[in-house]
């Protein structure tokens, strides 16, 4: 048999292989699980992870991996700079609906004039609301002591129904003929999230997404900052008495992955999504945390780990449509990834040591 | 009508005419593709429209390959990229089952000017290829309310509305005339759970509805939790919502309405395999069978369930309009003069409710 034993300190070579050993195990029991259906696992995997890119709708496909990672990416690191201090900010996807109400509702409420400020505004002003709301359960969190968890989770489910009142009441198209939903942006070119190369799923969002990864890169290697955050996740008695204030931490922690929630809900909202509707949150700001964990908190493993997760999702979808997979059998073997990374992730914390003597 | 089914038309008469089967336009095999915005089990609106894909593959055979379908897709970017995908698939007519979809529709349908698409419930048809369709569900709720102003003890009927837009105001207004007319004293005390289907949501609602005296139950959202909450309480009784929910029959499941989308589905592939097919904006209900009125069971006394099939039967013949004059509006001005029945333009548009409704519609 085996026993488990502690590694003095975490080890290098598994924080980077966990990642790519979960990839592949999620591939063996996902396949396992398609073949239980009744489907050519091989087929189905090759659907997934190898047409998006290489086959024969790729040059459509590729784009719309940029289009789907570009907001998973910007979220995720935002909230991978709180995860790292140990601050734990869940309800990215309520930060990310009102930051798409915000600017929304600054482009609706000039329409239809057109200058060139409009679209900068916007993005200030969805950056600011998802601000905004991160900072209830930060300044909850500070004054009170509440728990940052489950007061961000539950602000998630408010602005989801300001967002149904945002569909059906104040942002409603006046000349929808009652029906829900704003106005379309792609009809109000000031204020749109322009595609900056034709099909090639490149917009402002995505950019912002590199520039957010860029950033958080040089902030976590070079900034005093950084090192704060990482000390106070690592060593929160250490990190007091090199003189972190707890509270700003917080502060600036949830502060930073609200606007960036929010900024990647109004290049959303002004782009792809394309108006405000009632079923307009489609669980980015959740699969982000999935994200973030996926790529190590790391900014460059999180841009790596976006593109992975928009590839299950664009090649979920292709294998959903040609092979006939139930959607519920994709969302699976999307939590399969989740679940095989956090279980592999004793590797790097421990090492297995086989009772004749030897260690793996 | 363009000039392509234009030839078709003509081809067809020269068809008959020289008794040969000379097909033009028309296709030899059609590839139909669906988008559902829930899962295919949810046992309601999607499920119907699965339902109305399986009844096409029974009706054509290997004419059709209507094998191709998507569940669960979100609105916005996500659709339009199942729609892209499809389009470039092969599919020459697409179904997209939900309002939703609509803007997502228009924009991949102008990419695609060959292929036909076919939105469910919208109004915008931007491009010669966009075709709208609909069911007159009123006509169903007319049924209903009728029902549910015979049976109800305490006068109280409760409504578990989804959201304030037209179509759901539609039902309330039909539900809440005709309930009144068998019964005066009627009363309607609508819920807004802000959901199509939230079991958990609806469940709340229902009980808040029981604890104020209501004993029968309308719903416009999909899940069966508001009958589950009903069975709870004798002497409660509710309607199956978009399929038949039988499992909640006799009792409190006493009829229920029905989405039927198989007649329009086999008549749009239909068409598209003869050539006949053509751009419409198609609202039909009742009597194109399009909306059904499931089995009124055994606890409905047999002079009410005689009623209620009569007018059914009135509505599906042509002879009764359920939006007939005198009716006046919540705020008491005149709508409809007496013998005047509603133009279906305000219909689609409803942002009212009629006189005697007690509350607001959410602005």
């Amino acid at each position: 048999m085996f026993v488990l034993e502690k590694r003095p300190s975490p080890s290098q070579f598994w924080t980077y292989a966990t990642p790519v050993l979960a990839v592949i195990l999620t591939m063996i029991a996902g396949g396992a699980m398609f073949a239980l259906l009744g489907k050519d696992p091989f087929i189905a995997i090759r659907t997934i992870f190898w047409d998006p890119l290489f086959g024969e709708f790729a040059f459509y496909l590729r784009g719309q991996l940029l289009v789907k990672a570009g907001p998973l990416i910007l979220i995720a690191v935002g909230l991978s700079l709180g995860f790292r201090a140990g601050i734990w900010n869940i309800g990215a996807e309520g930060q990310y609906i009102i930051g798409a109400i915000f600017g929304a509702g600054v482009g609706l409420a000039v329409f239809p004039t057109e200058t060139r400020w409009i679209f900068p505004v916007m993005i200030v002003a969805g950056a600011f609301g998802g601000w905004l709301w991160a900072m209830i359960p930060a300044i909850l969190k500070t004054r009170f002591n509440t728990n940052e968890i489950l007061v961000s989770l539950m602000l998630v489910y408010v602005a989801q129904t300001i967002l149904s009142k945002a569909a059906t009441g104040f942002l409603r198209n006046p000349q929808g003929m009652g029906f829900p939903g704003s106005r379309n942006f792609s009809t109000y070119p000031a204020a749109r999230n322009v595609e900056l190369i034709q099909e090639s799923g490149m917009h402002w969002g995505v950019v912002a997404a590199f520039i957010a990864v860029i950033a958080a890169y040089v902030l976590l290697q070079r900034h005093m900052l950084g090192f704060q955050i990482k000390l106070a996740g690592q060593a929160p008695r250490a990190a007091r008495f090199a003189g972190v204030q707890p509270t700003r931490l917080v502060v600036l922690c949830m502060g930073i992955s609200g606007a960036l929630a929010g900024l990647a809900g109004m290049f959303e909202v002004s782009g792809p999504a394309g108006q405000i509707s009632i079923d307009f949150a489609s669980g980015y700001g959740f699969t982000a945390i999935i994200v973030a964990f996926l790529g190590r908190l790391n900014p460059l493993g999180i841009l790596l780990a976006g593109l992975v997760m928009a590839l299950t999702y664009v090649g979920g979808e292709m294998a959903s449509t040609n092979l006939n997979l139930p959607s519920a059998a994709i969302q699976a073997f999307q939590g399969m990834l989740l679940f095989f990374l956090l279980a592999v992730d004793l590797l790097s914390n421990y090492r297995i040591r086989l009772l004749n003597g030897r260690a793996v | 009508m363009n000039r392509r089914t234009l030839m078709a038309t003509a081809a067809l008469g020269l068809g008959l005419v020289f008794g040969g089967t000379v097909n033009a336009a028309g296709m030899d095999k059609v590839k139909a593709c669906f988008v559902y915005v829930g899962p295919v089990g949810d046992g309601g609106w999607t499920y119907q429209h699965d339902q109305g894909r399986l009844a096409v593959i029974e009706a054509f055979g290997d004419k059709v390959d209507a094998t191709t379908y998507q569940e669960n897709v979100p609105e916005g970017a996500d659709a339009e990229r199942v729609l892209t995908q499809m389009a470039l698939s092969g599919c020459n007519i697409i179904f997209t089952t939900s309002f939703g979809y609509m803007d997502a529709t228009n924009a991949v349908a102008a990419k695609f000017p060959d292929i036909k698409f076919e939105h469910a419930t919208g109004y915008k048809r931007d491009s010669d290829n966009v075709s709208t369709y609909g069911a007159r569900f009123y006509e169903g709720r007319a049924v209903i309310g009728t029902i549910a102003g015979r049976m109800t003890k305490s006068n109280k009927i409760g409504y578990i509305a989804s959201f304030p837009i037209p179509e759901v105001i539609r039902g309330i207004n039909s539900t809440f005339l005709h309930a009144k007319k068998v019964n005066p004293d009627a009363t309607l005390s609508v819920v807004w759970a802000y959901t199509w289907f939230d079991p958990a949501k609806e469940a709340d609602a229902a009980k808040a509805l029981i604890e104020q005296g209501v004993d029968v139950i309308v719903q416009h959202t999909d899940s069966t939790a508001p009958l589950a909450e009903a069975a709870k309480t004798p002497g409660v009784i509710g309607f199956g919502q978009a399929s038949d929910m039988a499992a909640y029959k006799p009792s409190p499941r006493v009829s229920s309405i029905i989405d039927n989308w198989a007649p329009y589905y086999v008549k749009r592939i239909g068409a598209l395999l003869d050539g006949s097919y053509a751009q419409v904006d198609s609202w039909e209900g009742i009597s194109a069978g399009e909306v059904e009125i499931g089995e009124i069971t055994d606890a409905v006394p047999a002079d009410v369930k005689a009623e209620a099939e009569a007018l059914r039967d009135a509505i599906g013949a042509g002879t009764y309009h359920p939006f007939t004059g005198p009716i006046n509006k919540q705020d008491g001005s005149a709508w409809l003069a007496d013998g005047v029945t509603a133009p279906d333009g305000d219909l689609l548009g409803m942002n009212f409710y009629v006189e005697g409704i007690v509350g607001d519609i959410p602005q």
